[in-house]
Order: C-alpha cells, then structure tokens, then sequence
C-alpha cells in the first residue's frame, strides 16, 4: 500500500443516502480473482443505460468527474456486503478519499487496509458541501490525514475521527499482516493454552 | 478521600505520574464479579495480546472461505511466500457462483468457472480443506458451518462474508470480514480487532401464528433502520427468542448486519446443545459432557450492562414485508405502501420499485417466488414453505424457485417428500447455493420483475439487474406463490 498523504482534489458529488455495496459495485463484477480492473465497473448499474452506454446524467459521466478523487456521499455509506471489491472500484476509478456522514463498518475497515480515506463529517458539513458542490463544479478541497483536517471551500478546517492505528498504518504505508506477525510467539502461547479444539480437517 | 478530590490534586501537578498503589483485595474481587455479557465473555476469552494505541489481536476459532472472496487473499499469501497457519481450523465450499442444477457438468460462464477452479487449486496448494461441488457437505457457507457442528458456543466465526453473523445463534462471536482480512487470519489465524459496542434486543412475548423469525428480524430492522446497529454487536434475548428453534435463531442472526451491526448473538441453551449433539465433528462421550459445562457459562450474567437495549413487543407482530430497496424499508403485510413525505429516499425507492404510495401491498402481482439464500433455506423453512404449498398450485404466472442451503437440507427434504411437495405445486427444486440470492450464476430476475424472496436484501439490482425485491419470510413467499402477488399466509393456516 502506498502512503496516504496530504493531498488536495476535485470532488465528484453523489447526493444519496444509504449507497449499498451492490451499488459501489454489482455482484455480477466479483468473479474476478484479481483486484485490479473494477474501476470501469464502479456504480455500473447507476452509471451505464441498459445498451451499454454512458446514462448522461449519472455524475460519473460528467465532465466534472474527470479527474476527481473525492467522492461527497449521502449518510450510511457502503452498507451491505463485505466485499472488498467495493474500495478496489472507487480506488480504480481514482478515488482517495470518500466523505459521508458514517460509513458501515466493515467497508469503512476495508477502506483502511487499502489506502482509502473514509472521511467522516458531520450533517451541517456535509450539507455545506454539497452546496458548495453545486455551485462549483470544479470544487477542490484538501485532506490532511496526519492532522485528521478537511479544509472546506471558506477555508474552515473540519477535523475528521481516525484511530492512532490505521492513521500509522497509512502515513507509512505499512502493513497490518506483519503487526499480527510480530505477535506470532504470544499466538502460539494463546492457542496452547486457550484455543477451543476443533478440526476441520476430521 | 473522594475520587474526585483526587483527580483535582492530581490535575494541578501537571505530568504528574498516576498513583501506582495496588488496587485493595475487595475491589480486586469487584473486577472479578463484574457481571458481563455473552459479548464481552465471547470477546475478552479470545484476546491474545491488546497493547496500548493498538487494536487487540484477536484468536479466530473457525475460519470459512468461499471462492469470490478468497482469491486474493490466497495471492497474497503466495506473494508472500507463507502458508495457511491453521488448516485444520479453515474450511472452503463454493456457494456464491455455482449453478443450482447440473452440477456434475461444467460451468458454463468461463469466468466463474476459473473462480471455482482458482478455489480448487487454493485448497489443494494450502491444504485447506474443500466441500466442492459433488461433496456431501457442499453447501451454502452459513448453512454447512453449523451442519458439520463447526459452528459452536463461545467461538470466533469469520468468513469474508458480511452474513457471517448467522453464526452468532450459537452463542458464537461471528462477523464478516473482507478479503485483505481473510488474507490475515489465513496467515496467523487472528485478527486486529476493536471492542464493539453491545446493544441488547428484547423481543418481547411470545408470536402469534403465521409469524416468524424472519417476520421478527424485518420488524427490527424496520424500527432501527439499516445503520441502526453499526458499531454494536447484539444480543437476542426474550420469550420470542428463546422458543425459537436454531434454524429460526440463524436467521435472525443472518440479519443483524442488514441493520448494520457488526454481529447478532443469541445465548446458548438447550436447544443449542440438542441441535448439536448429533453433528459430525463436536466433541463425544467426557469431552461433550466438559464442554456443554463451559457453553453453561457463557450466557450474559444477570446485571451485565448493555450499551443500549431496544425492546420489541414480538407479540404485536404481524407478517413483515419489505416495500423498498433497502432492508429497513418494511411493513406488516397488511398495510400500505408509504407515503414519501418529502423523504427523498422514499421517493427514490418508490420510483425504482414502481409502487404507489397509499395502495395496499397485498395484491401486487408478482413473477417470481425464491425460497433459498442463507437467511431461510434450512429445513424449518423448507417445512413452512411446503406446509403452506400441499395440495396447492404455483399460480401459472409466477416462477418459483426452491433452493436448499445445502446438499445435505436437499437430500433430507427430498427423504421427507418436501421436493416432491414443491415439484407438485409446480415449483422448480434445486441443488444447494445462493443462488438468486445474490444473482451471481445466472439464477436471477429479469428488468422490471417482482419477487417476493426469502433472501437478505432488496438493493437495487441485488437479484438480477433492475429486477424490484420484496423480502419476506418462507411462509409470506409460499402464500404470494400461490395467490400470484403479495399475499398473508395467516389466510392459509
């Protein structure tokens, strides 16, 4: 994973709540067995008319969305499914970061292990945003991930919650496997003397 | 010397160290006895090291994998040039893109086939054992877990797979993961892990006829809403609960992630055990005897404190169906569709489910009936389905699909006569996967159909794109089977 770092980018608007997994990317696009690729699939069934072409009004057709890298969403987003398929899409289209006011946990835990930014705001923010969305479509802002700070368009600083683990992880790129690997001597304690038996394999 | 006072000399000596006094033995004792919930004795029985400005590293039990979300994670590990540590505590099947009928013959959509083969040559290279296609314990992930008695009081279940909650009906902590998470417990057989928030749900008294678990998830859900859970694990307790059989516990359990929790737990009880006692690989003899004695202990003691508790009055409920495409978005059969009122939400679900607001439910036409998924296709779903079919015909407008949760559900129903039931009331019996659950395998709706589906979600497209779900129980399915739209099932006990 590359390191996260401050950046600043155009923001693609996306005003609706509860956008479920199977939106971000339709099931039918999992028989894949690599990561990389679903960018193209990204909102497929919102973003292409039944022959196949652009729809026109989706966002994501827009000229606006051409080169953008943050994604304003409505509440609860990435609800549903477990698929990691679903931050491998936005990332492919190009996508660094996602605001929302919340995100379902495990696409907001998958984010996190892929470089992904899951930038929570409050309701007030977010409504401002999409004001400012609509009446700029070239609208930048910056993400500073090591002082957890969105600056907004009027040049407010709105902090955004991460915990201290993932914010490491990101700033060095580093790998949580190896974490957990670092462990192995206290997990082989762990399974010696505390680990319910069980096989599989009988 | 009042705590607070202390804080307050405290706080005027900046930096001053915190008193290490050792706590007196009476509070010790308190720590001891501080009554905890089924959560809490699941979580803190599993931690193997939590140290300071990091996630704990969590111990997983039973580790599933099926083929859409592994591929990855087994490359990852290939990449790395390390081995799966826990064999014995993994175990594979394929589910989620395989055909339901003639599988002895190839796949035919060449990219699914290569991910099921990918699977094969996973298992086979790490040693994973597989439940493959042909297998007698193929099946759906949640369904065969607890069928090989896998799935125990106490454990850690995780499968990258958000409906790894059904698990939590044994008193097991059991949440979805994604696949750069699979690739962790493949390779340590742990997880980082943060302690979740706990949430009890109360479901009040006991259900009146034609009402069942699934009608008592849908009401919940309805009443949180689909973010209401998130960052909780809940815990299931009340009359309603109890006297429901594991089957009906499971899908509770499934569901809990569709109101956003990160797990839905039941407390383990006789029921548990009796479930149990005849699967392949629990413990027999001393050992079951020692380990039914620990499962006794797992049960939230009396005075544990929940971080929230939400009461539903399980009594009062009715048959749940849903009107829009997301979970939460449900009702009693008996009313009308909503009126959006300004929500754009509501709007937007009642434009893409081409429904009038104010029109009753009851009689929309429907084309399709899908009974399966692992929310409802073990066989107290099988039997309500059928009980409500014999001696009934399909309606000719409607196709309806039955789909077993595994090889071994189809080969008991179709011993009991279930399959010939649905064969004579015109239904089409299938082999065991998820079928148009998830729509993965060419089993799926049409643009513009409507199903009424014993499934877990009506996004958008989820079965079939532009196809418009309603999610109902087996019971609430088998009635609009038979009426050709939405129907009541209480009409027909």
């Amino acid at each position: 994973m590359q390191p996260v770092t401050s950046f600043s980018g155009k923001v693609v608007p996306l005003p609706v709540s509860d956008i479920d997994t199977d939106q971000i990317i339709p099931a039918r696009f999992l028989k894949t067995i690599e990561k990389l690729g679903l960018g193209e699939n990204l909102f497929n069934d919102w973003r292409y008319l039944p022959d196949g072409g652009p729809n026109p009004e989706f966002v994501l057709n827009q000229p606006r969305a051409a080169g953008g890298t943050i994604l304003l969403a409505g509440d609860n987003f990435g609800c549903g499914s477990s698929r990691e398929h679903a931050p491998w899409a936005l990332l492919g289209f190009g996508f660094r970061a996602v605001i929302s006011t919340s995100f379902a946990d495990i696409f907001r835990n998958n984010c996190l292990k892929n470089g992904l930014l899951p930038v929570a705001v409050d309701e007030a923010t977010l409504a401002e945003l999409f004001e400012a969305a609509s009446s700029d479509e070239g609208l930048e802002l910056t993400v500073d991930l090591a002082s957890q700070t969105l600056t907004l368009p009027s040049g407010r600083g709105v902090s955004f919650p991460i915990d201290d683990f993932s914010k490491q992880c990101l700033l060095e790129g580093g790998d949580q496997l190896s974490y957990i690997q670092q462990r192995m001597p206290a997990i082989s304690a762990y399974e010696s003397q505390s680990a319910e038996a069980l096989n599989t394999l009988a | 010397m009042p705590r607070y006072a202390v804080k307050t000399a405290r706080a005027l000596i900046r930096d001053a160290p915190e008193p290490e006094a050792p706590a007196p033995a009476w509070a010790r004792l308190e720590l001891v006895r501080k009554p905890r919930t089924l959560y809490e004795k699941v979580w803190d029985s599993h931690v193997v090291t939590h140290e300071p400005g990091a996630p704990a590293v969590l111990y997983i039990d039973l580790h599933l994998v099926h083929e859409v979300t592994s591929p990855q994670a087994f490359q990852g590990l290939r990449d790395r040039g390390i081995k799966v540590r826990r064999p014995d505590r993994t175990q594979a099947t394929m589910d989620h893109s395989i055909p339901t009928q003639n599988q002895a013959l190839p796949i035919m959509d060449p990219i699914a086939a290569k991910q099921v083969q990918q699977l094969r040559i996973n298992c086979r290279e790490f040693d994973v054992p597989l439940a493959d296609l042909g297998d007698e314990s193929q099946g759906i992930v949640h369904v065969i877990g607890p069928e090989l008695g896998l799935t125990r009081p106490g454990i850690t279940v995780v499968c990258g797979d958000s409906h790894t909650s059904t698990h939590g009906a044994f008193g097991a902590l059991a949440f979805g993961i994604g696949t750069t998470e699979v690739e962790h417990v493949l390779a340590t057989q742990c997880l980082l892990q943060r302690r979740s928030k706990t949430c009890e749900v109360r479901f009040a008294g006991r259900v009146a006829d034609g009402v069942v678990a699934k009608d008592l998830i849908l009401a919940l859900i309805a009443e949180i809403g689909i973010g209401g859970g998130t960052g909780q694990v809940l815990e299931y307790t009340g009359e309603a609960i109890r006297s429901l059989s594991m089957e009906g516990r499971m899908t509770v359990c499934n569901m809990s992630i569709e109101g956003g929790a990160r797990a839905g737990m039941v407390a383990p009880d006789d029921t548990t055990y009796e479930f149990l006692a005849d699967k392949p690989t629990v413990p027999r003899g001393a050992e079951w005897d020692a380990a039914v004695e620990r499962w006794r202990r797992l049960p939230s003691d009396e005075g544990a404190v929940y971080d929230r508790t939400v009461e539903i009055d399980a009594a009062g409920l009715e048959p749940m169906i849903t009107w829009g495409t997301n979970p939460g978005m449900g009702v009693r059969v008996s009313q009308p569709v909503p009126e959006p009122n300004g929500n754009p939400s509501v709007r937007k679900a009642l434009d893409y489910m081409r429904l009038e607001p104010g029109k009753p439910l009851i009689g929309q036409p429907v084309d399709v009936v899908f009974i399966g998924s692992c929310t409802n296709s073990r066989m107290t779903d099988l039997r309500q389905a059928a009980s409500l079919l014999q001696g009934r015909k399909v309606d000719p407008r409607v196709r309806m699909m039955v789909v077993p949760g595994s090889e071994r559900i189809r080969a008991q129903a179709e011993a009991e006569g279930l399959a010939d039931i649905f064969r004579a009331a015109g239904a089409d019996w299938r082999q065991a996967g998820c079928s148009m659950c998830i729509a993965m395998n060419g089993d799926q709706l049409g643009s513009g159909q409507y199903c009424v589906s014993t499934s877990n979600r009506n996004f958008e497209g989820r079965q079939g794109k532009g196809g418009r779900t309603f999610l109902a129980s087996p019971l609430t399915a088998a009635a609009a089977a038979v009426e050709g739209s939405v129907a009541d099932p209480r009409r027909y006990l």
